[in-house]
C-alpha cells in the first residue's frame, strides 16, 4: 500500500487530451447541475418558481429561504426550523460510526491474522447482511427496541446504525488487512505481544485510509438515512433527514419550495463537507484496500 | 494460515490460552448480532409470507396463498421486469462512465482535486429533495425541454419522465448520477494501484495506448469491477427514494420496482403477507447473485 | 393462549412501564408536519399548555399519512403508542378491531358528540358503538376549482351537467388554454374518478360499487362510461401532467394557463395564499353532475390506550379541545376544510367554506354524505390501493374502458 503513484506510463497525443479534458469538463456539469437548481431556487422568491421559473437564474436574490429554513419553518407544531435536529444527527451519527468502526476494525484484524476454522463462513454471512431489505426488519426491531426499553430514543437509533453497519465496516478492513503483511504480526507474537497490543500498536497505526472509508461510507449512509430515523426516533429525538422530510412535505399545504431546497442543502451540507475534506483519502483509502477484494 | 493454534500449543497457562480463545471472543458479538438482527429476522419475514398477516403479524397460517396472490397481481410482474430493465442498465452504465472517468482522470488532469469531489459529491445526497431537482429537471414544461427551446432548439425534445415506456430510463439517468462517481473512485483507486513497470515494459515492447488498457490495466482492476457489482447491485436491489422522489412510481405504475412494492404492500395496503413473500423472492434474488459470487470470491482465498 | 396474544400483552406491559414518562402530557403523531397546517395544529397545542397538558410532538410526514402508518405500526410493536394520531378513515377501524385504541364515549355522552357529528363521520370515529377518535374536520372532494377572468373572457357560465362541462373545457381549449388542471399521481386520478363514478351513477352506484364493492356493479357499463369520461378528461389535459404536484396544478388555475381543476377543498388554501377570493378572482362548485353529493374524507385524532390515569386525563382533554367549537373554527379556517361537527356558524368562513358547510349539512341530512375512495374513506386501504392501480394504469392509457372496468374487478377481488 505504497502512497498515490502520480506518474503515469500511458502516454497520449494532444488532441487526446483536449477531447479528455472536454470529457471530464461535461461530466463535471452533468454532476452539478442538480445541485446548481437547488441552490439557485433556494435563493429565490418563491413566487419566481411557481410563476414557472424553475430553471432560471433569480431575478431577485433573496436569502429569506436559508433563514426559514434554518430557524423559522415550521417542523411540525413547532416554528422551529431545522436548527435543533442538527444536533439530534451528530449525536446519532457520531457514536454509532465510531462503534462500527471499531468493532469492524476488531473483525478484519480477526478475520485476516487470526483465522480458525469457520472464519470465512462467519465472513461469508456477515457479508451478506449487507444486502438485506431494511424494510423488513422494521416490525421485529421495533419489537427487540421495545424489550430493550430504548424504542424513539438515540440510544435505540444508535444501536439499529450500529448492527447494521458491521457488514460494510468489516468487509472494508478484512480486505485492507489482508494485503497487511502477517510476518509483522507473526514476529511481535513471537515477542509476546497480545492480541490488543498488536491490534493497538502494529495494525491501528497504519489504518488511516481505511478508517477513512469507513468513516465515511458509514456517516454518509447514517447521515442521510430516514427509515430507520422516522421509525425508531420520531418527535424530539428526530435526525435532520426526518425533520427535512416533515419541512418539504406538506400533505395539503403550501409548498416553499425554495425553503425546501435552503433546507435540503443544510441537512446535506455535513456529508458534503466530509466528502470535500476526506475525499482523497477516500481514493487512498479503497486503493490501499478494498478494490484488492 | 491457522498459525494460532500452532502458537497455543505447549505453553497452556492461563494467557496463553486467553490469546488463543480471544479473536473468538471478539468476533463473538458480531456473530450473535447477525444471527439474530439479520438471520434471525429473515426467518421471521419468511414466516410471516405464509401467514394472514395484514396491518400487524398474525400467525394464521395459509400456506402458499399469499405466493399465490402476488404473482397475480399485474403490478408485481412489471416491478419485477423494471428490476430487470433498472438494475441491468444502471450496473452497466454506472461501471463504463465510473471507468472512463477513472481512466481520464488519471492521466495527469490538471485540477483532478477539484473535478474529483464533484464526480463523487452526489453519493453523499439523499434522494428526499434532489429528488425534486431531478423531477423538474427532466420535466418538459420547466425543465431541460424547456430551457433548449428558449435557447432556440426548437425541436428538441425530451418527455421520457411523462412517458410510460421511458420513465424508468429517466429513473436510470438519476441512479447513474448519484452513484457513477462513486464506481469512479473505485476504479482510480485501482488505477492508482497498477504497478508501472509493467506498464512501462509494455510500451517498450511497442504496445499502442489501447492495448496497453485492454491487455494489462482492465484485467489488474478484476477487484475493482467486483467491488463496483456487488455495491451496485446493493443500490439497485434496494432503491426506494429514488423512484419514490423521481416519478412516485408513475406514470401509472410504469415504474415500480420490488422495493416500492414491498413497502406499499406491508405499509400502505395493509397486507404485510403479501408484502413478506414479496420481501422472500427479493431476498431470494439477491442470494441467487450474490451467493455464487461470495463463494468464488472467499473460497479464492484460502 | 396465542403468541400474539401474548405479544400484545407484552406490550401493554410495557406501555404501562413507559407512559410514566409521559403523564400530564400527550405525545401526537401526525403528518401536518409543515407551513399553514402545522401552524393551525399549533393553535391545538397552546390551548392545552393553557390548561396545564404538555404536548410532545411527533410528527411524520410522507405519502399522504403512509409513513406516519409505518411508524405508529413500530411504536405499538415496540410498546410505546402515542396518546393520540392522525388517522383517515378505516384506519382507525382497524386499529381499534385490533383493541389498540381508547374508549372516549363517558366524554363523548357530556358533550354530546352523537347530535353534532354527520352519522357518515361517527361510521369512522366510533368501533362497535364506541367513540374512539375526535373528528377535526370534513374535507369534500368533488370540488371543481375556476378562474373567474378565463371563463369571462371565454364566455362561461358555471356548468351544472357534464355536457356543459365538456362544452366549457373544450372552448378553454380552442382558444389555447389548459382546460383541465391535472396532476399525474395515483391519489390525484382516483379523486377525479370517483366524482366520475358518482356523476354517471348517482349515489347508490357509489354505494354498491366503491363501499360495498359489488362485483356485477364494478364492472357495470355504469363504470365503463365513467372509465370513457374519464379518457374525455385526459384529452382535455396538458401534456406534462404526469407526476405533477396537486398544488402547482393549482397555480395553473391561479395563473389563469388553465381553466379548471377538479381537488378537494384544501386546494382553496393555494388560492388564498395567491391573494385571491372566493367568489372573486376564482370560484367552486361542485364536479358537474355529483350535486346534492359530498365525497369527503376526515382527519382525526384517533386515542390509544394509555393505562396511567393523568395520562388519561390529558388524553380526555385532548380530546375535548379538539371537539371545541373554538379549535375547530380555527382549525379549518386555516386548512380550507369545513368543521367536523353541524352546529357551528359559518359566517367566519369565505363564499366556498360557507357552501361546504351548507351542503355538508344536507347532505348528511339527506343521507347522500360518502367516504371518498381516493381517500380511503370507501373500502379498506388494500381495495383502495388496488383500485389506483386499475384507475391511474387506464388514465395512462394502458386500458380501454372496457378492459379497465373488467380489471378493477380482478384487482378488488385479489385485494380482498
Amino acid at each position: 500500500m505504497a502512497a498515490a503513484s502520480t506518474e503515469n506510463a500511458v502516454r497520449s497525443s494532444n488532441a487526446a487530451r483536449v477531447f479528455v479534458y472536454l470529457f471530464l469538463l461535461l461530466f463535471a456539469l452533468f454532476y452539478l447541475l442538480p445541485f446548481l437548481i437547488m441552490l439557485l431556487n433556494s435563493l429565490k422568491p418563491l413566487e419566481e418558481i411557481t410563476g414557472g421559473g424553475m430553471i432560471a437564474l433569480p431575478r431577485q436574490w433573496t436569502i429569506e429561504p436559508w433563514l426559514s429554513a434554518w430557524s423559522t419553518a415550521q417542523i411540525g407544531v413547532q416554528p422551529t426550523g431545522l436548527r435543533p435536529y442538527f444536533m439530534n444527527s451528530i449525536m446519532m451519527a457520531v457514536p454509532a460510526v465510531v462503534m462500527s468502526t471499531v468493532v469492524g476494525a476488531l473483525n478484519g484484524y480477526v478475520l485476516t491474522k487470526w483465522r480458525f476454522r469457520g472464519d470465512t463462513l462467519i465472513f461469508g454471512l456477515l457479508l451478506f447482511s449487507c444486502f438485506i431489505p431494511f424494510q423488513i426488519v422494521l416490525i421485529p426491531m421495533a419489537r427487540i427496541l421495545g424489550i430493550l426499553q430504548i424504542a424513539g430514543t438515540t440510544p435505540g437509533l444508535i444501536l439499529v446504525h450500529f448492527v447494521y453497519g458491521i457488514g460494510f465496516t468489516t468487509l472494508y478492513f478484512r480486505n485492507y488487512y489482508a494485503a497487511f503483511p502477517t510476518e509483522l504480526v507473526r514476529a511481535a507474537q513471537i515477542d509476546g505481544a497480545g492480541f490488543f497490543q498488536i491490534f493497538w500498536r502494529i495494525m491501528l497505526p497504519s489504518s488511516g485510509p481505511i478508517i477513512a472509508v469507513s468513516f465515511i461510507w458509514q456517516f454518509t449512509n447514517i447521515w442521510n438515512d430516514f427509515l430507520f430515523g422516522a421509525s425508531f426516533a420520531s418527535g424530539d429525538a428526530a435526525p435532520m433527514t426526518v425533520a427535512l422530510n416533515n419541512l418539504v412535505n406538506s400533505s395539503t399545504g403550501v409548498r416553499e419550495y425554495n425553503v425546501h431546497f435552503a433546507g435540503a442543502i443544510m441537512a446535506a451540507a455535513p456529508t458534503l463537507l466530509v466528502y470535500i475534506v476526506a475525499g482523497r483519502y477516500f481514493v487512498r483509502g479503497l486503493m490501499a484496500g478494498s478494490v484488492k477484494g | 494460515m491457522a498459525a494460532t493454534d500452532g502458537f497455543a500449543g505447549s505453553g497452556a497457562d492461563f494467557r496463553t490460552r486467553l490469546q488463543n480463545w480471544l479473536p473468538k471472543i471478539v468476533l463473538a458479538p458480531s456473530f450473535a448480532i447477525m444471527v439474530i438482527f439479520v438471520y434471525g429476522f429473515i426467518a421471521f419475514t419468511i414466516y410471516l409470507s405464509f401467514t394472514d398477516s395484514r396491518m400487524l403479524p398474525s400467525f394464521g397460517w395459509v400456506g402458499w396463498d399469499n405466493y399465490d396472490r402476488l404473482f397475480r397481481i399485474r403490478e408485481w410482474n412489471v416491478a419485477i421486469k423494471n428490476l430487470a430493465i433498472f438494475a441491468s442498465l444502471y450496473i452497466v452504465i454506472s461501471t463504463i462512465i465510473g471507468l472512463l472517468l477513472a481512466i481520464f482522470l488519471d492521466q495527469k488532469i490538471r485540477g483532478e482535486g477539484v473535478l474529483r469531489p464533484i464526480f463523487l459529491y452526489p453519493m453523499a445526497l439523499s434522494f428526499i429533495v434532489t429528488g425534486t431537482a431531478w423531477k423538474w429537471f427532466l420535466d418538459p414544461g420547466i425543465g431541460i425541454e424547456n430551457t433548449m427551446h428558449l435557447w432556440g432548439f426548437e425541436n428538441f425534445s425530451f418527455d421520457w419522465i411523462k412517458d410510460r415506456e421511458m420513465a424508468i430510463y429517466t429513473v436510470v439517468i438519476a441512479a447513474v448520477w448519484q452513484s457513477s462517481g462513486f464506481v469512479m473512485a473505485m476504479f482510480l483507486a485501482g488505477l492508482r494501484g497498477i504497478d508501472n513497470e509493467i506498464l512501462k515494459a509494455a510500451q517498450m515492447d511497442g504496445a499502442s495506448n489501447f492495448q496497453l488498457y485492454r491487455r494489462i490495466i482492465l484485467p489488474q482492476l478484476r477487484p475493482a469491477f467486483l467491488s463496483a457489482f456487488v455495491i451496485l447491485s446493493h443500490l439497485a436491489i434496494k432503491s426506494y427514494d429514488l423512484v419514490i422522489a423521481l416519478t412516485g412510481g408513475g406514470p401509472g405504475n410504469a415504474t415500480a420496482l420490488p422495493a416500492t412494492f414491498m413497502y406499499s404492500y406491508t405499509f400502505t395496503r395493509n397486507q404485510m403477507g403479501i408484502g413478506a413473500s414479496s420481501a422472500v423472492i427479493m431476498l431470494m434474488t439477491i442470494a441467487a447473485i450474490m451467493i455464487p459470487y461470495l463463494y468464488a470470491e472467499l473460497k479464492e482465498k484460502k | 393462549m396465542t403468541l400474539m396474544r401474548k405479544l400484545q400483552m407484552g406490550a401493554a406491559a410495557l406501555a404501562l412501564s413507559t407512559s410514566v414518562a409521559s403523564a400530564q402530557g400527550v405525545e401526537v403523531l401526525h403528518w401536518w408536519t409543515s407551513g399553514g397546517e402545522a401552524a393551525a395544529l399549533n393553535v391545538l397545542k397552546q390551548d392545552l399548555e393553557g390548561q396545564g397538558v404538555s404536548w410532545t410532538d411527533m410528527p411524520v410526514a410522507g405519502g399522504g399519512g403512509s409513513d406516519a402508518m409505518t411508524v405508529l405500526r413500530a411504536r405499538v410493536t415496540a410498546g410505546d403508542p402515542p396518546t393520540a394520531v392522525q388517522m383517515l378513515g378505516f384506519a382507525i377501524q382497524d386499529w381499534a378491531a385490533e383493541g389498540a385504541l381508547a374508549n372516549l364515549d363517558t366524554l363523548a355522552d357530556e358533550q354530546g358528540w352523537e347530535a353534532v357529528v354527520p352519522e357518515a363521520l361517527q361510521r369512522f370515529a366510533r368501533y362497535d358503538g364506541h367513540w374512539v377518535a375526535a373528528p377535526v374536520n370534513v374535507h369534500s372532494t368533488n370540488w371543481v376549482w375556476a378562474n373567474t377572468a378565463l371563463m369571462e373572457e371565454l364566455g362561461i357560465s358555471q356548468p351544472t351537467t357534464w355536457d356543459e362541462f365538456v362544452a366549457a373545457m373544450q372552448a378553454a381549449q380552442d382558444a389555447g388554454y389548459t382546460a383541465l388542471a391535472h396532476g399525474g399521481q395515483a391519489w390525484q386520478d382516483a379523486t377525479v374518478f370517483e366524482s366520475m363514478v358518482m356523476g354517471v351513477g348517482g349515489p347508490e352506484f357509489y354505494q354498491a360499487s366503491m363501499v360495498d364493492l359489488d362485483p356485477e356493479a364494478l364492472g357495470s357499463d355504469q363504470m365503463v362510461e365513467a372509465f370513457q369520461r374519464m379518457e374525455t378528461l385526459r384529452g382535455f389535459v396538458d401534456d406534462n401532467f404526469s407526476g405533477r404536484d396537486w398544488n402547482l396544478a393549482s397555480a395553473m388555475v391561479i395563473n389563469g394557463e388553465a381553466l379548471f381543476q377538479i381537488m378537494g377543498d384544501w386546494a382553496k388554501g393555494e388560492f388564498v395564499n395567491a391573494g385571491q377570493t372566493a367568489g372573486q378572482e376564482f370560484q367552486c362548485f361542485r364536479v358537474p353532475g355529483t350535486e346534492g353529493t359530498v365525497t369527503f374524507n376526515s382527519d382525526e385524532f384517533a386515542m390509544f390506550n394509555v393505562s396511567d390515569p393523568a395520562a388519561q386525563e390529558a388524553q380526555l382533554a385532548m380530546a375535548s379541545a379538539v371537539m371545541s367549537p373554538e379549535f375547530q373554527i380555527a382549525f379549518n379556517l386555516v386548512k380550507g376544510s369545513v368543521p367536523a361537527r353541524t352546529d357551528i356558524p359559518s359566517d367566519q368562513f369565505d363564499a366556498c367554506g360557507q357552501m361546504g358547510m351548507a351542503q355538508l349539512a344536507a347532505a348528511s341530512a339527506g343521507g347522500t354524505l360518502f367516504g371518498s375512495m381516493a381517500h380511503g374513506h370507501a373500502n379498506p386501504p388494500s381495495v383502495q390501493n388496488a383500485m389506483y392501480d386499475v384507475i391511474t394504469a387506464h388514465f395512462n392509457g394502458e386500458y380501454d374502458a372496457e378492459t379497465a372496468a373488467a380489471e378493477l374487478v380482478t384487482a378488488v377481488e385479489i385485494a380482498q
